[in-house]
């Protein structure tokens, strides 16, 4: 029962780079993409304005219609993730259970299938709007896999912590909102971080749907113009440079978390 | 509820903690088999044994950390053992201080005394946050108010643990070693401050093996060695001429 702090660090396996401050060779690959994306998309304009230029134009509409999806998603795949993530702990089987098989769902049909499913197939019985639709898809797949990051942020904060909170005449509750929870999101937030990169980039599957994100209207501008290679080279350099400028966003907001109090 | 009574001893003042037959079982682990021993109010009693013996077994049943297979267990009146018990309340009168200090590491040494008070007795801010500073400066650290565990060396963060515990205005404390995870240099300063606990009159069940506390705090020894008690008597008595083989062999290993 010796205090170790090991166990508070979940891995971090796939998905964006997330450069920590020490990891050099990280931190150099990061600055080479970031710097080198955005010096093409200023390059490329200047040099050869006509295509680039008016496809510049073109796509922040698209932009603002990524973000929208994404930031809305998150938002409702945390509030999911953490009831998710609270169910799989729970000492009530059913309400365990209906969690569980909610995550092994989810996490085995693709998401594409989901969008599909969601908007098409659901879509008989009750109409929504395309863009709801997306964001539901979004917000159920991405529940799940938060979900889990939630159940092993609270499994990964010690035993001792709700024994002395139980011990102080706390119920489990409070125990866990003023207690375990605070520590979990402090633990959960680079994987968090992850996903919210991971979901940004999956948000262009709800293109699919006709939603006129990033992808969406690089595509419509290329089926206009015919400049496939132009329009996609840009839709892929500012997916490039939104998805790097969150990861450090996230790297930079662990390490002032972290800053508070950190064993030495 | 007449039955749920602490069954009161020839008329004696009703024991602090009362632990009747106490039995717990994990899987085919017996780590309790039978215990039964009373502490009398503003009595400090010494629990030592062998590691695995049952001393924490024993000290987290009395605040239903963990639940008897079977016996039973009173604070004061109330069977903390009874199922309709509202166990809050007891664990509101029942301090506890851990090996590893469990600070809440989020929080501020003068937040992590404040929050128990404030949200399970819903004291207002004032009266917690001043009872926070008095009781950081007994422990001697009315200058850490402000830091995060991490912050902290061991010693300061059992103090600061103890301070926590008392911040609830508990009539037991229950200490499980709490120096064994401190190093040396650190041990004093805590048992110095859980000696002058046991000065004022605090009722407490220390589960140790400091030797030089015993002598200087604990009214009462008792030996434990699997799952059950071996034997009890006042310090002087089990370290020079304990009863039992059990009790001989042990102290030998620990002087
Ligand atoms: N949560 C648990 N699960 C399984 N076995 C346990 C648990 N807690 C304690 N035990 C076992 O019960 C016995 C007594 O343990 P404990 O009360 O911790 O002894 P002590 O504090 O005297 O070292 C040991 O054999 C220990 O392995
Ligand atoms: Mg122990």
């Amino acid at each position: 029962m010796a205090a170790v702090d090991d166990r508070r660090r979940l891995e971090v396996s796939d998905g964006a780079l997330i450069p920590a401050r020490d990891d050099k060779a990280g931190f150099s690959a990061w600055r080479i993409s970031f710097f080198g994306a955005i010096g093409l998309l200023i390059a490329l304009p200047l040099v050869s304005p006509k295509p680039f230029w008016e496809i510049l134009r073109f796509i922040p509409d698209g932009v603002l219609r990524t973000f929208q999806v994404t930031v809305f998603s998150i938002v409702f795949a945390l509030i999911i993730g953490l009831f998710t993530g609270l169910a799989r702990i729970s000492r009530i089987t059913v309400v365990n259970r209906m969690a569980t098989v909610y995550v092994e769902v989810v996490r085995g049909i693709p998401l594409l299938v989901q969008l599909y499913y969601i908007y098409y197939a659901l879509g008989q019985f009750v109409r929504v709007p395309r863009l709801t639709a997306a964001i539901i898809a979004m917000s159920v797949c991405y529940g799940a896999y938060l979900g889990e990051i939630f159940r092993a942020g609270i499994q990964a904060v010690p035993k001792g912590q709700m024994e002395a909170a139980l011990a102080l005449g706390m119920s489990r509750t409070q125990a866990l909102r003023r207690v375990i929870l605070p520590q979990t999101f402090r633990i959960i937030l680079p994987p968090v971080g992850n996903e919210f990169i991971a979901l940004l980039k999956d948000s262009s599957l709800v293109s699919i749907l006709a939603v006129a994100d990033l992808l969406r209207r690089g595509r419509e501008y290329a089926a206009r113009t015919f400049e496939y290679f132009e329009a996609y080279t840009i839709v892929a350099l500012v997916y490039l440079v939104l998805t790097l400028f969150f990861s450090k966003l996230v790297a930079i907001m662990e390490e002032r978390l972290g800053a508070h109090h950190r064993s030495s | 509820m007449a039955h749920n009574q602490a069954p009161a001893s020839d008329g004696e003042s009703v024991p602090r903690i009362r632990v009747q037959d106490a039995h717990k079982r994990f899987g085919d682990v017996a780590a309790l088999r039978g215990v039964s021993l009373e502490v009398q109010p503003g009595e400090v009693v010494l629990v030592i044994g062998p590691s695995g013996s049952g001393k924490s077994t024993m000290l987290r049943s009395v605040n239903r950390l963990e639940t008897l297979t079977s016996g039973r267990i009173w604070v004061d009146e109330e069977e903390v053992t009874a199922r309709h018990t509202d166990i809050r309340r007891i664990r509101e009168e029942v301090g506890m201080v851990f090996q590893s200090f469990n600070l809440f590491p989020h929080l501020t040494a003068r937040q992590n005394l404040m929050l128990a008070p404030s949200i399970v007795k819903h004291e207002p801010t004032e009266r917690t946050s001043a009872r926070a500073e008095a009781l950081l400066s007994r422990v001697g650290l009315a200058d850490k108010a402000d830091a995060y565990p991490d912050h902290l060396s061991g010693g300061q963060q059992q103090r600061v643990a103890i301070a926590r515990a008392l911040a609830m205005n508990p009539k037991v404390m229950l200490f499980d070693e709490p120096t064994s995870a401190l190093d040396p240099e650190m041990i004093k300063e805590v048992l110095d401050v859980m000696l002058d606990l046991a000065k004022e009159g605090m009722t407490m069940m220390v589960v140790s093996h400091e030797m030089g506390f015993a002598r200087a705090a604990a009214d009462r020894v008792i030996f434990m060695d699997e799952g059950e008690v071996v034997e009890t008597g006042p310090p002087s008595s089990i370290f020079e001429s304990p009863g039992h083989d059990r009790t001989k062999r042990f102290l030998e290993h620990i002087l």
